[in-house]
């Protein structure tokens, strides 16, 4: 066997190739299994748990914009009991390692779901969902205000048997005061999630039941970039995980030219269920053919002279 | 199920609404996993990322010996303009088949109701209901007599009644006025596909059993987002696209 050129040590996660779906655009892996062996992945980022049942948000909940789409789903998940006992029961099977997102409408909330799914032997780390849009409760309230974050951060770290990396918000007046709040506790982070977004119909009205939705795809790209770039020149060290629109081998390259570690895909599984192989093949190809030894040759490239 | 398809024809039927007949794909999916009536493809538009939603869409006719099935849409928004543009020669990049269509029973009379885009799936059931020797009869409405498609069609299975909105062509008014005329208790079942008021009042006044197939926002098409939701009578829930699109009557909350 030819030695990896894109394998990459994170905390908690051995990956052997650096692409991953995101949250919350793979279900908990099931349909896509349907189309291809899940073990190709990187990792798997599992859709949000709550510590209990959440029905989500009333229909429509999906609208299109130019390159990208509004979502306004609502964290609907069938709650933590079920996610240990069915869904992360079928994801052990694979050997590729899950990435559990977690959401709560309190501190409390977290910290119990966090502990109960730090324990199961299938995830190998935890991603703090503080940046959700579309819900009341349990989402960006906990990401918009740094002292807030930092402490759920810290309360998380003390149950957390696995590590954890918090998922940031890009509706926030700085990611960068956001991560260095975080970074003090966090082991990596993930970013970015959606920007909050409206679309109206003929009579201009709102599409989504909801009004306004979380704002993904490649329309985002640019303004994720930014946002890895700013927060990898304030933190050289910490781990980061990055998505917003990526569609092509040539997107995951400039998220690793501005410091990225590892991907996610997003709403593209939506678009074309087989991107994530797909990409991983053509990242391969891409490597040889530009003679670069390890993706990592390219990492926060940027930044140098 | 995610197929790259040879268009083989494509022309406008009537104002705005499209027909496209799309070829088998070289593994013969037509006949290894189509299943029934009313399933649906999840078309992508375009191969770039201007569009990053599939658009679904019901299959309206197959065709089994000459392998291609067709499907029948309204270019209204920016992503069906777009498909509405290919041509025979061109490829379509399709998830197909999804969802659960409608069961062909062996029944005696059926009554079959559809209402504007809703229409084209019942082609297709209508077709195997006469193979299987059910006899139909169909009410089928539309708004304007420029609307109007798949009459002739649907003649040759059976008693069509046509309606209008503004009464230009056939029947005016909606497909219930009709149904008041007819004789509820010739029908053993009856199936239904169209706007959402349309098929709410099927469903709380039609006496006898039947299925009525929904529409919804979608965002993969296979389960794995869960845009297309919709709550049951029971206070469950179901996701159209691997529950639906087919769903019995009183199944779900309209």
């Amino acid at each position: 066997m030819r030695k990896s050129n894109m394998n990459i040590s994170l905390p908690g996660l051995e990956l052997k190739n650096p692409v991953m779906p995101a949250s919350g655009c793979f279900s908990f892996g099931q349909e896509f299994s349907e189309f291809y062996d899940l073990n190709a992945l990187g990792a798997i980022m599992i859709k949000a748990t709550t510590l209990e049942e959440r029905m989500g948000n009333s229909t429509p909940r999906v609208a299109e914009t130019a390159s990208g789409m509004l979502n306004a789903i609502g964290l609907q998940n069938p709650g933590l009991e079920h996610i240990l006992n069915h869904e992360l029961k079928f994801l052990g099977q694979f050997e590729t390692p899950i990435i559990a997102n977690v959401a709560g409408n309190t501190i409390e909330d977290y910290v119990e779901v966090a502990r109960q799914l730090s324990k199961s032997p299938v995830v190998k780390a935890l991603e703090l969902n503080i940046s959700c849009p579309n819900v009341k409760e349990g989402g960006i309230q906990f990401g918009t205000d740094a002292e807030v974050a930092k402490e759920l951060t810290r309360r998380v770290k003390e149950v957390s048997e696995v590590p954890v990396y918090v998922k940031l918000s890009p509706n926030v007046t700085s990611i960068v005061e956001m991560a260095e709040a975080v970074a003090e506790y966090a082991d990596g982070i993930t970013m970015i999630n959606t920007l909050v977004g409206m679309r109206l119909d003929n009579f201009g009205k709102p599409i989504l039941a909801n009004l306004t939705g979380g704002l993904s795809g490649p329309a985002i790209k640019p303004v994720a970039i930014n946002m890895v770039y700013q927060v990898r020149k304030a933190l050289p060290k910490i781990p980061i995980i990055a998505m917003g629109g990526i569609a092509t081998v040539e997107d995951i390259i400039d998220f690793i030219s501005v410091g990225a570690d590892a991907v996610a895909i997003g709403t593209m599984n939506f678009t074309d269920p087989m991107i994530c192989p797909k990409l991983i093949k053509e990242l391969d190809e891409y490597l040889i053919k530009n003679n670069i030894a390890h993706l990592s040759d390219l990492k926060g490239r940027v930044f140098k002279n | 199920m995610n197929y790259i398809l040879e268009v083989l024809s494509q022309e406008m039927i009537a104002d705005n609404i499209y027909k496209m007949s799309i070829k088998d794909s070289d593994d013969n999916f037509i006949k290894k996993e189509l299943k029934s009536p009313g399933q649906f493809v999840h078309v992508r538009v375009g191969d770039t990322t201007e569009h990053v939603l599939r658009r679904p869409i019901s299959i309206s006719e197959i065709d089994k010996d000459h392998r291609f099935f067709t499907i029948v849409y309204r270019a209204e928004g920016a992503g069906t303009k777009v498909m509405a543009k290919l041509k025979a020669g061109d490829y379509i990049d399709c998830l197909v088949p999804l969802g659960n269509g409608y069961t062909v029973e062996a029944l005696e009379h059926v009554l079959i109701v559809g209402g504007g885009i809703g229409v084209p799936p019942l082609l297709e059931l209508v077709k195997q209901f006469n193979a299987a020797g059910v006899k139909t009869t169909h009410v089928i409405g539309f708004r304007s007599k420029k609307d109007v498609f798949y009459e002739k069609e649907f003649n040759t299975y059976g008693k069509t009644y046509v309606v209008t909105e503004d009464g230009s062509y056939g029947h005016k008014g909606f497909v219930t006025h009709v149904l008041e005329a007819l004789d509820m208790n010739e029908y053993d079942k009856f199936y239904a596909c169209g706007p959402k008021v349309m098929l709410s009042v099927l469903d709380s006044t039609l006496p006898m059993p039947g299925y009525i197939s929904l529409e919804e926002r979608m965002g993969c098409g296979f389960g794995a987002c869960y845009a297309c939701v919709c709550q049951k009578s029971d206070g469950s829930q179901v996701k159209l696209c691997t529950d639906g699109p087919v769903f019995e009557k009183g199944e779900i909350l309209l």
